[in-house]
Parts: C-alpha cells; structure tokens; sequence
C-alpha cells in the first residue's frame, strides 16, 4: 500500500480535490462582496452619501466596465432608486448574499464529508481485503482486535481529514501570504519582521512537534495492544478464573493504563507547550510592530497612518497561520496513524487477487492427482514439521495418513505453506490455483472449526457460497436503491456484489434449487449423525402457529398417531399424556389444576399470593388445608436438603420450589409453624406455604405426598379453575385442548401433548427417535429440520456443544461435491465409537450417493484401515511407510 | 420407591456407608431414577464416564469387549454400584454393562457427585478411607496371586 497518506488521497480523489478548489475560489466572490456591502449601506443610504437631496436618486445594479483606450462601457444602466428604495435594495442584496455564503458552506462541507466517508470506506475495505489474503504463517503473529481496532478505529480519522487535506492549505496560505504580501506593501522593514518570526514559527514548532508524533505513535500502539489485551480477557475468562489470575489481569491492565495514561498525559503537555510558544510568537510580532514601529514613527521615519495599517494587516495574519499550524498537526497526526496501520497490513506475500477472483462459472473437476512433491513444513520456531515428504493420492482413492499426518494434511488443505517443494493438482501448484477452483474441488475439515455466527443453516451451507449466482432484479425504491449501492461501491473502490442475491451453488451439492437441497443434503446429516442434533434443537424451538398453521394442524394431527405407535409398540408408560379427566403424574401440580400452561411467569407468581381468585377458590374447592400440609412438609424437606449449602451452589438449579434466598424464610415459617401451631401462622406465611405445592411432581422429588384422593380432588378443581377465571387472569395461561397448537409451547410438547415419563433411562431419547419416525411418515420431517436450521448457534458457534461443531464442519465439506476431501482428524470431540460409526457412514453416504472422490484422512484408529486403499505411515515428520492396505496383512500388529 | 428409600439402599453401599444421613439424601435428591428394560447397555466401554450407578432392582452383566466378540467378567445386581471409578477419575469406561432383567437404578451424575465432595470434606475424606482399604485389599490380592509363583528377589 502506499505508504505517504497525502499521496493516497491525492491518487485516489484528484479529480474531486481539484473541484472543491474550484467551489472554494468561486465562494469566495461573495464571500468578499459581503465584506464591502455594510460599509455601502451605513455610508450611502444611512449616512446619506450621494443621496444630496430628498429627492435625490442613485442607480441600483448598475454594470459597467472601464477599459483602457475604449473608455467605460455601460452594460446596463441600472434603476434609479431613491434613498429608502437604496436601503431595502441593499439590505436584500445582503441577505441572499448570506444565503448563498451560506449555500456554498454546506455545499463544500457536505461534499467534503463525502470526500472523506467514501476515502474511508475505501481504506477501510483495502484492509479487509489485505486480511483476507494475508498468508496463513502471518494470523499466528497477529492479534484479531488488534486487527479490528486497526481497520475500525485507528484509520476513523483519516476520513476526517481527507476533505481538507489540499482545500485547507491553500485556502489558508493564501490567506495568510495576501496578508503579509500586504503588510510588505506598507513597510518593508516591518514586514520583513512579520515574516521573519512566521519564518521562525515555521521552523521551530515543526520540529517540537517531533516529540508530538513520537508520543502519538506510542498512544496508537499502546491503545492497540489494550484491545489486543481486553478481547484476550473475554476469550481466556475460563483460564483466568480457573487459575485465579485475575489479580495478575488487573495489574497488568492497570499498568497499561498507566503507560497509557503517561503518554496521554506527555502529550497533552507538549501539546499546550506547542501552542504557547506559537501563541507568544504571534503575539510577539505586534510588540515589535509597536517598540520599533512606534520609535520610527516618533523618529519621523515612518508615517504614523502607515503604521496603523501595518497593525491592522497583522490582524488578519495569525488566524490563518494558526488555522495553518493546526492543519498541519492534523496532517502529521493522520500520517502517523496511516503509516502505522499500512505498516501492519503490508505483508510480503499477499495472495494475487487473482487467486481470489470472482468466479460465478461452475469449476472444472480436477484432473490429475493431488501430490505433495518434496515437500518440507517448519513452523516458526524453526523445527521441522513436515521433511521433504512426497507422496501422490490418484482421484478416487481413499488414503489413510497414521502417526502425524496432520501437517501433510493442512499442506493440502493450504492452511500451511511449504518452506520447499509444492502441493500440486494435475502438475499445477494450488498456491497459485485460483480459490475457485481449489476452494471449490477440494474440501477440508479438521477439528479445528470454526463457525460463524448466525443461523444453523447458513454455517451448514456456508460452503456453497461461492459467488452470486442469481442477478436479482429489484423494482421501484429497492432499484434505485440498488443502483445507488452500485455507484457508490464503485466510487470508493469496493465490489458491488450483491450480498441479498443468493450466493448457495445448488448444483454442487447435487440440487437443482432451494426446494430439493434439503433433500439432497439430508445423507450427509445422517451420515455425520447430525440430523439427531439438528432434529433435537427443531423440536425444542417455538414457532407461531398462525404463520404456520398448515404445519401446526399436521402437529396435532400427529398427536393421535403417537398414541397409536407407543401403544403397539408398547412403550405407552413412555409419555403420560394430558387428558382433561385424569391426573398426569409427571406434570407439576399448578400444571394438573389449571390444565395448561403459564405465559408470564412473573405475572402468575404475583397473582398467586395477591390475587383474590386464588385466596377462595382452593377453599371452596376443599384443597386448601391438604395443600398447606403438603406444602409445609415440601418445606421440611428442601430446609433440609438445601439448608447446608451455599446460596450461589449449582444444586439450586435443580431446586424449582424456592431460590437459595427464600430458604432462610421458609425456615422462620417453620419455626413459628412448630412452636405455634399450624392455625396459628399468619395468612401471608401460609400462602407462602401453599403456592410450594404448585411445583410439586411426585416421581421427580419422591417426597410421598401425592395419593389417589388429592389427583382425583386436584382433577375436579380444573373445571372451577376454567370457568371461574376471571378475565384479568385469562391472558396469561393457555389452557390445553387436545385439538389445539399450544402456542408457547415447543413443537415436541405439542407433538407429545404430555409429559416424558421420569423413569425411563434414556426415555426422551426414544421418544424422540419415534417422534422422527412420525415426522418421516406424515411427511412433515423436513419441514421440522427447516426450523433447526434456524436456530441461532451464537458467537463463535457456542451455542453448539464441540461435537456438533465438528460434527456441522464435515457436513459442510461433504455436502460439497469435491473431487478430494481432506480430513484432518475432523472428529476428535466425539467418542471413539461414534467416530468410527461417522468414519464407516461417510463411506457409506459417497458410496451410496455414486460419487468416487480421493479421500485423505488423518486417523488415529486402526481399527478403520480396512476402509481404505493405502495406509501412508508417518514419523517425526518424515514417512515411513506408504502401502496398499491389503499388502500388509502385518499392519495392526505393527500399530498396536 | 421415595427418596427415603433410596437413602436406605444408598447407605447399604460401602462406598457411601460411612456417609451422614443428610448428605445420602441430598445425594439422592439430586440423583435421577432411571429403568431400563432387559438387554439395554447402561454404558459403553470406552465412552467417557458421567455418571456412576446404584442398582435399585434388577441385574446387569458386565462386559469387556474382547477380539472373539463381548466377553462376561461379572454379574451384578441389587445394592451394588457399577461405573463409579469414572466419576472419580476421568478415566474412559473400562467394561460396557448390560442389563439381563429389567432394571432400576439411581444414576449420580459425576458432577454432582464431585460438587458434594468439595463441599462437604468429611465426605471426601470417608470416600477416601473406603478406596483405601480396596487398594489395600486389592494389594494383598496382588501379592497373594504372586506370592508362590515369583519369589521375592530382593
């Protein structure tokens, strides 16, 4: 990149630099014809030059030239205006003349501002651009805040600057040389003074600005590495509390801080040391003006008018000049930073941007076979990773890499570059292989993932989004709209893909468009085992039943057919179902009595203990003194449990009753209940008591309190619960109807429309594996794994557990149809049983589908050998033993 | 079976015995009770350890996985523990076992298990004293089982 900020501005908005001059010189004719206009109007019309006579009249507008040897020429006469005519003809002319001043002022700034926006969008998306070509050994040196602060904050002011960077110094210098042009006019000696200290302040602040620029370089670094440091903090939080070393982090950021703040501190003292001596310099000049002045005045060798117009011309002097030093300080300030940050970006072995050109052209199958010729890997530290390693896979072949394969493997993946030799595809090197061709025929996975935050779906097709295939076509405000983003884009340097066109290749994933990719794709979730996953957030996620009513009537329908399966397959105890006249024993007791759900939590808490409706109906409905007992008996017995543990303890999490700060209460309660007497207690206490009941189930907590006659009076209160609610109530509980969508339930509660039994060891994991089978035959199970592919995986994926990260990143290898897959121990989160059963489906899944691509995988497991054709055995970097499989009957021996 | 009862069962495993009544049933508590029908693997071998098992009802075999298929070293059945070394140590699962009758349990989830002893040391250094006694046990078993065929060298 250009390493001189002032000659990338000028490269890059010429053309605009020279105009806004143009605007700049053109403001200024009314600019100095409003200077003149108050002295026109006090001394003609007010003052009465010219106007004799009442009657007396003057010419208004009047336009004539004097020319040498033609004499004045009249253009245009002008109208004879009388005084009070003159008046309101002046003071008009002199507001549209503040109109228009102010006219051009916000032209000129406005397109200043443009000026600089679209520079910074411009560096902003060449830095960008840089990163994503940077070569893979330069992101182990750098830090990604680092990066970001650089790219966001440190070249922000550069943008600022742009719109002055030429208008300003010559508007100011010219300002300032007319002005000591003319005070040379009046007096040589005195203007040879003025000059002689602008000449000094010319010289010397530049150079104490120096120190100024060496402490600004400190600041950006400074401030750099604090960003480096804090987003260090958030990334490493578990390490430094595990450890206990936040004291440490708190002392080093405090120094940091401290230097920070030093430097800060240095410049702000220079800063104004800077400007004193500018300031005294400029106040200087007058005195000078006054003590030699006035001494050659009084001497008699200067006249006294002279002088004043000497003093009177330097007044116009310092404004400019100073306006200039600022500039100037501005300038050298953005240079620093610039040259700072084009520093870090200019790296010697950037990808060609050919490497990385658009291409919206399906790639060519690769030919020839992947190699690694000669090739030798160091790391930074210099020890050899990989040593002068050759090896050859043909297309269609399925290679196994043992004993540290790893690096070979991120050679062919070009996330390492060879120190020597090369990686080449059919002769050619894939460093110099356009990504399009690579990137598209060659996919790699390793457990190294990273996953992108947004919906589950796009990192899933993530690696289709090669180039915007489909031009979209915009109407009305959208196409101007587009058409703006298009010439903007241009004016500053950037592409003008369209991001909202869509960028899925359909065609290499074997699908013919959006409607049957998931069709197409669905293999390789099986394969990966990633479809149980994806099913698992599907059926957990809400949806709006009046969006998707279709969807949600087929979901109650399958309600009946659940019931059905589990019955033949004798599985019935699995879910106990809600039935409006039986009591279900794995739903809470509030559950079972109101017969539905509750939608605001807070609400309901609040009604519970206030809410009248509540104080009399478990009275009329005979339960209030059997819910008391019960719930002073739930209170005995979390006291216990909990009453021992500390109140941030994660056991609370599965305390549902109270929270660790109300079991003090609980315990007072039950003092007063014991020494008092249960009637005794007040009203208040008692409903504290009673509402424990509401979150009781029996088979969970397993305190005995539940028998056949409290279900049965429980069951019958449900009617009273729904006729009698009052309105100011009804908002917030959704009553359970076996024909309707439980709108705020998840898709499985509504499917299920009952609780899972708590006994059955893996119980919901077979509920959901025949909830699948359901979705299958009602056709409705793609449109359920539609909604996991919403689900939002979170900063950095994390959201996902490893396993499913790793899981989704060879999904989206595989989901790719690539002439070579390169996985590099994609697995490592999952049970070595899993990854064998993932290593066998893969084969499967390629066999299956009729694809025959070269695989190379990294493996640890011997077990998995009998996949593959040939089995390359590394050591300490060097291979040892490259063999077809079936020629060494010896090998598991050998590895074992 | 209430928590009560559980409590009963858990104090009748040695590993727990020595342990204050309070503590079983905050144990229990947070345990969860799972069955099983006949023929269900409760865990692989070679899965990582989350949780040990106390065998309500029912048995269980326990398997190795050997290069002539699974092979049975033991049987186990009511009152006893199965996978309690994983939720010691992080150790992979070192048999598979499988239930032979339908079977209840109470699972104690590792993490749990490990939060009950910082918290309450008296528990930790009870468990201690019990995997104590099995390495003396087993060490006495060791050098019996050596004893007449190695004479001691030195």
């Amino acid at each position: 990149m250009e390493p001189r900020l002032s000659r990338y501005i000028w490269t890059h908005t010429r053309k605009d630099q020279l105009w806004i001059l143009v605007v700049v010189a053109l403001s200024m004719i009314p600019y100095f014809l409003s200077f003149d206009l108050p002295k026109q109007i006090v001394n003609g019309p007010i003052q009465g030059d010219g106007f004799d006579s009442p009657e007396a009249t003057q010419a208004f507008l009047s336009i004539s030239f004097d020319l040498p040897y033609l004499g004045t020429i009249n253009v245009f006469d002008g109208f004879q205006l009388g005084r009070e005519g003159m008046l309101l003809a002046l003071s008009l002319v002199f507001l549209a003349l503040v109109v228009v001043n102010g006219l051009f002022k916000f032209y000129i700034n406005t397109f200043k501002g443009r000026l600089g926006e679209r520079l910074l969008r411009r560096i902003r998306f060449e830095l960008v651009d840089r990163v994503l070509r940077f070569p893979p050994s330069h992101f182990k040196r750098v830090k990604p805040a680092e990066i970001a602060t650089m790219i966001k904050d440190e070249v922000e002011p550069l943008g600022g600057f742009t719109g002055d960077a030429f208008v300003s110094p010559a508007l100011l210098g010219g300002q300032a040389l007319t002005a000591l042009v003319f005070i040379l006019l009046q007096s040589f000696w005195l203007g040879l003074i003025a000059t002689l200290i602008v000449a000094v302040q010319a010289i010397i602040i530049p150079r104490m600005r120096k120190r100024l620029l060496v402490l600004g370089r400190e600041r950006q670094l400074t401030a750099r590495e604090l960003s480096g440091r804090v987003s260090e903090i958030v990334d490493g939080i578990g390490a430094i509390r595990g450890h206990d070393t936040s004291n440490y982090e708190r002392a080093d950021i405090a120094a940091r801080l401290g230097r920070i703040f030093k430097i800060r501190y240095d410049l702000y003292q220079w800063k104004f040391l800077v400007k004193f001596i500018n300031n005294f310099l400029a106040q200087v000049t007058p005195f000078l003006f006054y003590a030699i002045g006035g001494y050659f005045a009084l001497q008699g060798r200067l006249d006294i008018g002279q002088l004043v117009a000497v003093i009177g011309a330097y007044k116009d002097l310092p404004g400019p000049l100073k306006e200039l030093i600022d500039w100037d300080q501005a300038r050298q300030d953005v240079q620093v930073k610039y040259a700072q940050v084009v520093e870090q970006f200019s790296v010697d072995t950037l990808l060609d941007p050919k490497v990385q050109a658009v291409a919206t052209a399906a790639a060519v199958p690769l030919a020839g076979p992947l190699a690694a010729v000669n090739v030798t890997v160091i790391d930074d530290g210099g020890s050899t990773l990989l040593d002068h390693v050759s090896l050859q896979v043909q297309p269609g072949e399925k290679l196994a890499l043992m004993g540290g394969g790893e690096v070979l493997a991120e050679a062919f993946g070009r996330l390492v570059w060879p120190a020597s030799g090369k990686v080449v595809v059919g002769g050619q090197d894939i460093l110099e292989m356009p990504e399009s061709v690579t990137g598209r025929r060659i996919a790699y996975a390793s457990s190294d993932v990273y996953v992108f935050q947004g919906s589950l779906g796009d990192n899933i097709l993530y690696g289709l989004k090669h180039a915007p295939l489909t031009d979209l076509v915009y109407e009305g405000e959208r196409a101007s709209h587009r058409k703006w983003e298009v010439t903007e884009a241009r004016l500053a340097g950037n592409p003008h893909l369209d991001v909202e066109s869509d960028w899925i290749d359909y065609q290499s994933a074997g699908a013919n468009g959006p409607d049957d990719l998931l069709v197409q794709i669905r293999p390789v979730l099986d394969a990966v085992l990633l479809t149980n996953d994806v099913m698992a957030l599907a059926v957990r996620s809400t949806i709006d039943p009046h969006r998707h009513a279709e969807f949600a009537a087929g979901i109650v329908e399958m309600r009946s057919a659940l019931r059905q399966r589990l019955e033949t397959e004798k599985l019935s105890d699995l879910v106990v179902f809600f039935e409006p006249g039986t009591y279900n024993v794995e739903a809470t007791i509030g559950e079972n009595m109101l017969f539905g759900t509750i939608t605001d939590q807070a609400m309901w808490a609040d009604a519970l203990e206030h809410h009248p409706f509540f104080k009399t109906i478990l009275q009329r409905v005979g339960l209030r003194d059997t819910f008391y007992e019960m719930g002073i008996e739930i209170a005995e017995n979390v006291v216990e449990l909990f009453r021992d543990l500390p109140p941030d303890h994660p056991f609370f999490q599965q305390l549902t009753f109270m929270t660790a700060e109300e079991i003090p209460v609980y315990e007072v309660i039950l003092q007063k209940v014991r020494t008092k007497g249960k009637g005794e207690v007040s009203e208040d206490d008692q409903i504290k008591v009673i509402r424990l009941c509401f979150d009781y189930i029996e088979p969970r907590h397993r305190f005995g309190l539940l028998t056949d006659e409290v279900m049965a009076k429980i069951v019958a209160a449900r009617r009273e619960f729904d006729e009698g609610l009052p309105a100011d109530l009804a908002g917030m509980i959704e009553h359970y109807r076996p024909n309707r969508f439980i709108a705020s339930g998840s898709i499985i509660d509504n499917v299920l429309f009952g609780r899972i039994g708590h006994k059955h060891a893996d119980g919901s994991e077979k509920i959901r594996a025949i909830v699948r089978d359901l979705f299958e035959a009602g056709g409705l199970y793609n449109e359920v794994l539609a909604f996991g592919f919403d689900f939002n995986v979170g900063a950095g994926g994390k959201r996902l557990t490893a396993a499913q990260r790793q899981k989704l990143d060879l999904a989206r290898a595989l989901i790719r149809n690539c002439d070579y897959y390169i996985f590099n121990q994609p697995l490592l989160a999952l049970d070595q049983r899993v990854q064998e059963q993932v290593v066998r489906n893969v084969f499967a899944m390629l066999d299956q589908s009729g694809r025959d691509p070269a695989i190379v995988w990294v493996l640890a497991n011997p077990a998995l050998t009998d996949l593959f054709d040939r089995v390359a055995q590394f050591e300490n970097g060097r291979l040892v033993n490259d063999a077809n499989v079936d020629e060494r009957p010896d090998y598991k021996e050998m590895a074992s | 079976m209430l928590l009560k009862d559980e409590v009963e069962m858990l104090r009748r495993i040695t590993l727990f015995s020595g342990l204050p009544p309070a503590k079983l049933k905050l144990l229990a508590f947070t345990s969860d009770r799972v069955m099983y029908s006949a023929g269900e693997a409760l865990f692989y071998q070679g899965d990582i350890g989350d949780a040990a098992y106390v065998i309500l009802s029912g048995k269980a075999e326990v398997l190795i996985n050997t290069a002539g298929g699974p092979f049975k070293i033991a049987e186990v059945e009511q009152n006893s523990i199965v996978g309690e070394i994983a939720i010691l140590c992080n150790t992979p699962r070192t048999a598979t076992v499988r239930t032979s009758t339908p079977l209840e349990a109470l699972r104690i989830r590792k993490d749990d298990f490990l939060k009950l002893l910082a918290d309450f040391p008296e528990m930790a250094v009870e468990i201690m004293r019990v995997l104590a006694d099995r390495l003396a046990q087993t060490t006495a078993e060791l050098s019996e089982a050596r004893g007449p065929r190695e004479p001691v060298d030195a």
